[in-house]
């Protein structure tokens, strides 16, 4: 088996579009600026919730041109713009050629909640008259649908949905597909939008998470020159260990991470104690970066957008290791180990 | 499953043997009351009474009578309750193939859905609407397919990595494919493997709205007059496990996993390539993977919705798949007997194709008055008796998530 390597990351963010602005936010080490979306209830109650929003895009270069991004709503305009910047222009050139097969793996907690939210009400108020434009677009794998699409691409095509940890799984899966040859090159894609609906759903769990949006992409190769794959380790499920310090601890284990001063840990935290207990009960001494901390909590995003940060300090020379983790709400734990390129 | 690069692997590939099968659907509950129905050639659809279709242009689904509540398990009653449709038949199915394979314990779980626990998602965008804090909680944790299939799991005894897959109405079929993969690979010995998806009103209205569903609510799959799917609900579920495996413990082999193709048709989110480009890849590298020749497909369980768009682009498929021995291929579409199933479709149709090889009959394509001219194939019009030794099930969704599975009867070739 080849080594697996990062070909390329790209990132959608509260930072901005791009990885350049998520680099120098990070390098600000400040937390966003919240938000508030306002809604007034049937009851005539104003609900208003603070959010980390995306800015609006300011370089349409960003955006690939592709006419069902027309209709698409946030979430597949955020997953196509990170996965322009991981791909790159030469690497989508050769894939539209026909030179490269690009499997595509997004993953996804919340999913298209917009539109849903929209064609639903529209449901409510009369179905007779929802708007069959709409719904498609609900679809938990319209995203991966238009990245495909985008790049002109028949190879496998998969959306996974689960909690904060999915991302790992897709990497795993990643990895299944280039060891057997399914595809050449692999695009995993994270992507969330928030509206109302899922922002105040967050604050249930607890109010002092800040909900976020974004999306991140990474492009998993065999054998190039970017950082290592080094493990993906099976996420532990909660079905088999519920307690989540123990989770953590058992995946851990099979990190290998060591604490030299030399590898970083992007980790999960959110700022709140009771959800980052797992997390804290890690004896670490070392450089970490905390990117919910800042970004607030993009659900599925989340713990790709860590990764990416993990990835981009490896490629600034800053260190040798990086592990990435994440204590997910409902279904488990997951993480990575990445090496930097020789 | 994990990405360890410095372990082997068991084996590079390796007999792949279904020992458990489990279904709950509009048709019944469990396999022997699905295997009569499709037997006898029924259909099973009703006036949806979950939600108002009043204003909907059809009133009739698939609409499965729900499974019984499980008596006798500490804590089960509370869990049950806060489960939807959708994950109460998911378990039925579940439990029926774990308790036919005879096995419990850690194992790999792969999961397709489409709407997830959507009904509660539902009720709580309505509280939500209205201001009410009562009770949101606990909707929108429960409303995470996620955590409905991790307690899901806790609850029947298993515990491993869950995978769900949510790639429209391929889900199912990809879910058991991806198992299909990791026993053949020497990646785990056994996955739990299926898919499911209950009616929710906001799916059954998107259809509706793109006017997916038959006024009439009967769906006649390849008929030159066809005017729609009907949907449907229930879930599919399989032990897949190794050969070696299932020898070892002496289980009984139902069936064997030969092959599974999975491309994507990029030509539009929600309508099929006219000429079924990627059923074609899907189909032709399922039967390669097999070993198989197309004349050797004694059935194929198509995905044959009965939409204009999709019958058209499948039989094109099968035609350019089977090539001169099409007329040979014996197919049809169970959806005529129970609707779209969703994400659960795949592998409720992957079940069905093993109640053929077991029973040794095809099941009907209900229904139909004139076969379509784009019919090439041997399209089964009544339940009939026949020699099967492989099957072939089609699956392609939403946003071009297309899937194929091949089954078959005899574990030695």
């Amino acid at each position: 088996m080849k080594a697996l390597t990062i070909g390329g990351v790209g990132v959608v963010s509260p930072a901005g579009w791009g990885l350049a602005a998520l680099r120098e936010f990070l390098a600000r080490d400040e937390a966003v600026v919240p938000e508030f979306l306002e809604r007034t209830t049937s009851a005539g109650d104003v609900i208003r919730t603070p959010m980390a929003r995306v800015p609006a895009l300011a370089d349409r270069a960003l955006l690939p041109k592709l006419a069902r991004l027309r209709r698409a709503s946030s979430v597949g305009k955020f997953a196509a713009a990170a996965a322009l910047e991981a791909l790159g222009p030469e690497r989508k050139a050769e894939i539209e050629a026909g030179q490269l097969r690009l499997g595509v793996i997004c993953s996804m907690m919340n999913g298209c909640v917009n539109y849903s939210n929209r064609f639903y009400g529209e449901v409510l108020a009369d179905p007779a008259v929802a708007s069959p434009i709409l719904f498609p677009e609900t679809v938990y794998n319209a995203p991966a649908s238009h990245l495909s699409a985008m790049v002109q691409c028949t190879a496998p095509n998969d959306t996974i949905i689960g909690d904060g940890a999915e991302v790992f799984l897709a990497l795993d899966l990643a990895a299944e597909w280039l060891e057997r040859g399914d595809a050449d090159a692999v695009l995993v894609v994270a992507p969330e939008e928030a509206d109302w609906l899922s922002a105040e759903a967050l604050g249930y769990y607890d109010r002092r998470i800040l909900p976020g949006e974004g999306a991140a992409a990474v492009l998993l190769e065999k054998d190039g020159a970017g950082p290592r794959l080094a493990a993906v380790p099976d996420g532990v499920s909660y079905a088999l260990e519920p307690d989540r310090t123990r989770a953590l601890k058992r995946l851990w284990s099979q990190l290998s991470a060591v604490d030299d001063g030399f590898t970083v840990w992007a980790d999960g935290r959110v700022g709140v104690p009771r959800l980052d207990a797992a997390e804290d009960s890690v004896p670490w001494c070392g450089p970490r970066i905390s990117t919910r901390l800042m970004l607030g909590e993009a659900m599925g995003a989340s713990a790709a957008i860590q990764l990416v940060a993990a990835v981009d300090a490896l490629q600034q020379g800053v260190y040798r290791q990086a592990v990435v983790t994440s204590v997910g709400g409902n279904q488990g734990v997951g993480g990575c180990r990445l090496v930097a390129a020789e | 499953m994990a990405y360890l690069p410095h372990q082997p692997r068991l084996s590079s590939t390796r007999p792949v043997v279904i020992t458990g099968a489990g279904i709950h659907t509009s048709m019944g509950a469990g396999f022997v009351e699905n295997a009569d129905g499709f037997r006898a050639g029924r259909t099973a659809f009703r006036e949806v009474d979950l939600f108002d279709v009043s204003r909907q242009r059809v009133g009739s689904a698939g609409q499965a009578a729900m499974p019984e509540q499980p008596t006798g398990r500490s804590g089960m009653g509370r869990e049950w309750e806060r489960w939807d449709r959708g994950t109460r038949m998911a378990w039925a199915a579940a439990r029926e193939a774990l308790s036919q394979a005879g096995i419990r314990g850690e194992m790999p779980v792969c999961v397709g859905t489409s709407a997830g626990a959507m009904p509660i998602g539902e009720d709580y965008y309505r509280a939500a609407l209205e201001g009410t804090r009562r009770g949101q909680w606990s909707r929108v944790e429960t409303y995470q397919p996620q955590r409905q299939m991790t307690r899901m799991m806790a609850s029947l005894g298993i515990g491993g990595p869950l995978r769900i897959i949510s790639n429209a109405c391929a889900s199912g079929a990809n879910a058991i494919g991806q198992a299909f993969h990791l026993v053949r690979e020497g990646r785990a010995e056994r996955v739990l493997a299926g898919g499911y998806d209950g009616l929710a009103q906001m799916v059954f209205a998107g259809f509706d709205s793109l006017q997916a569903l038959s006024p009439s609510g009967i769906p006649r799959p390849f008929d030159a007059q066809r005017d729609g799917l009907a949907i449907g609900e229930g879930a599919g579920f399989v032990v897949v496990e190794s050969l070696e495996s299932a020898r070892a413990r002496g289980a009984q082999v139902l069936g064997t996993l030969l092959g599974y193709g999975a491309a994507t048709d990029i030509h539009h989110l929600t309508q099929p390539h006219p000429d079924g480009d990627a059923a074609l890849i899907t189909m032709t590298a399922a039967t390669r993977m097999a070993g198989l020749e197309p004349e050797q497909i004694d059935y194929i369980n198509s995905h044959g919705t009965g939409t204009p768009l999709n019958d058209v682009a499948e039989a094109h498929a099968v035609a350019r798949w089977a090539g001169e021995s099409v007329s040979e291929v014996r197919l049809s579409s169970t959806k005529s007997s129970i609707g779209h199933l969703l994400g659960g479709a795949g592998a409720v149709e992957a079940v069905i194709c093993l109640m053929a090889l077991q029973g040794q009959w095809l099941p009907a394509n209900v229904n139909v008055r004139e076969v379509d001219p784009v019919v090439k194939f041997d399209l089964v019009r009544e339940p009939r008796e026949a020699e099967v030794r492989y099957a072939l099930t089609n699956s392609f969704g939403f946003g071009g998530a297309n899937a194929t599975l091949i089954l078959g009867r005899e574990v030695e070739r």
